[in-house]
């Protein structure tokens, strides 16, 4: 039988989720890297044993642990994140000029095929590449040397590259997505990227259908289809069926098409899924019910799943990167919440229920399915 | 023998308990310690001092004799009685929180 391994980021550490197959009972470890933030931990495709974390303080600055034993020990490896060259400004909030600052790794996305390749996506938004196990850091600088860069501008949460989606199809091709810039995308493994945000309208921003300036929440795609991509923005679902050329909405009846994560079925390329949120000024479910929303037509059409979810008094919000799917023969899917809460469901979303209800603040989960 | 003592998340990264002890060559300035912290313990590099400009972190402070040297002159000399290791040289992490 398989095994899942749930690997949950928080405000104060990270924890690691086990489980068997039947996903009921969990094994709990943690909190490891005690007191620090971890922004968000991933293991590698290639090789389940080897995790990276991204580990960070407002005092002590970014680390960046490795693991090669599946998260029993770690090890700090390289941290030193050093823009290409000078690396100019962006807009701060107020419209003005701010010279590029490096703050903290969001993101860190493993090769699908080399343990010691991985991306980070960091603040202020650019992209970084190991390719010998995160023990040096190269900026992937043709992203943040776009011309449009000089114009872009922080989200409330920071300049941040969140979103890193690397193509199983073709090795030269990558997504990243940037708060608040847009999509972005290269064909030739990153020496030159071009904003993919055509069909974005974003009421924030003076020119709402402007080539870059939209605020990205988060890009997934399925693996055997990688050229449609579902994106949950500021507001609104989009879907694009050609590789972010052009999206469409397909908010459909959403009660509230803002949100944050946004996720695919592990073996059903049109079943996806978001949790809504109030609003940009009330980031907290809608009526105080945490519902996750699926559809299975790729969007317009959504259902409520809602079995094992409060259904009152619930205020948590669900970070961009605190949702997960597992690949196992019924598909797991996964989120937490700021409020502590690590939902899991073995059913697709028809029933869930709390692995763990009193984390701190969630801030990203992944999982794996281990043999 | 310099005596560093590091704040707790600084000292369980570099896996040592109490005062860290460092034999620091030529003139004993917050930067000499500190080049010879990160040379032993290189897992420090970056949460002290920036890793490019090698400014103190704006939430890091170093205290030493009851005085705070967070402004001196990385260069400056350091007050002897951390030089002969009679008083320890302490790297402490702002207040900041409720």
């Amino acid at each position: 039988m398989s095994r899942v391994r749930v690997l949950v980021g928080t405000r104060k550490g990270a924890f690691v989720l086990e489980s068997d197959g039947k996903r009921e009972r969990w094994d709990i470890s943690g909190p490891l890297f005690a007191g620090w933030e971890i922004y968000h931990l991933k293991g590698s495709p290639a090789d389940p044993n080897r995790l990276y974390a991204s580990q960070g303080t407002g005092w002590f600055g970014q680390l960046i642990q490795r693991s090669n034993d599946g998260g029993k020990t770690w090890e700090p490896v390289g941290n030193r994140f050093v823009y290409d060259g000078v690396p100019g400004t962006h807009l701060w909030y107020d419209g003005t000029p701010h010279p590029w600052e490096f703050a903290r790794v969001w993101h860190l996305e493993p090769s699908l095929t080399d343990p010691d390749t991985v991306y980070a996506g960091v603040e202020d938004a650019a992209l970084f590449r190991s390719t010998d196990g995160a023990q040096t850091w190269q900026e992937v600088a043709g992203l943040r040397c776009h011309e449009s860069a000089p114009s872009w501008q922080p989200g409330a949460g920071g300049m941040c590259l969140h979103t890193i989606l690397l193509d199983p199809s073709d090795p030269e091709r990558i997504f990243a997505a940037i708060s608040s810039a847009g999509a972005f995308r290269t064909d030739d493994t990153g020496k030159t990227w071009r904003p993919i945000n055509r069909g974005l309208r974003s009421e924030q921003i003076p020119n709402p259908t402007a080539e870059v300036g939209h605020c990205v929440h988060r890009i997934a795609m399925h693996r055997s289809r990688p050229g449609v991509l579902f994106m949950q923005k500021h507001w609104d679902v989009m879907r694009s069926d050609d590789a972010g050329e052009s999206w469409q909405e397909v908010s459909g009846n959403l009660p509230s098409d803002f949100g944050f994560p946004i996720d695919v079925h592990a073996h059903e390329p049109d079943t996806i899924y978001v949790v809504p949120i109030k609003s940009d000024s009330e980031h907290f479910p809608p009526e105080g019910k945490l519902r996750v929303y699926r559809s299975r037509t790729g969007g317009h059409e959504w259902e409520p799943l809602t079995k094992g979810l409060p259904q009152r008094d619930c205020y948590v919000n669900v970070l961009r990167d605190a949702m997960a799917v597992d690949s196992l023969d019924s598909c797991g899917v996964y989120f937490g919440t700021t409020g502590g809460q690590v939902y899991a469901s073995s059913d697709a979303g028809n029933s869930w229920a709390p692995i763990v209800r009193d984390l701190p603040a969630v801030l990203s989960v992944e999982v794996q399915a281990l043999p | 023998m310099i005596r560093v003592a590091l704040p707790a998340h600084l000292r369980k990264l570099a896996r040592v308990d109490g005062e860290v002890k460092l034999d620091v060559e030529g003139q004993v300035t917050q930067r000499s310690v500190l080049d010879t912290l990160e040379a032993c313990y290189p897992m420090l590099r970056g949460t002290i001092r920036d890793q490019v400009t090698q400014r103190r972190r704006p939430f890091v402070r170093f205290f030493a004799c009851e005085e705070d040297l967070s402004h001196e002159s990385p260069d400056a000399p350091l007050p002897d009685a951390v030089a002969t290791g009679a008083e320890p040289f302490l790297v402490v992490g702002a207040m900041a929180g409720g």
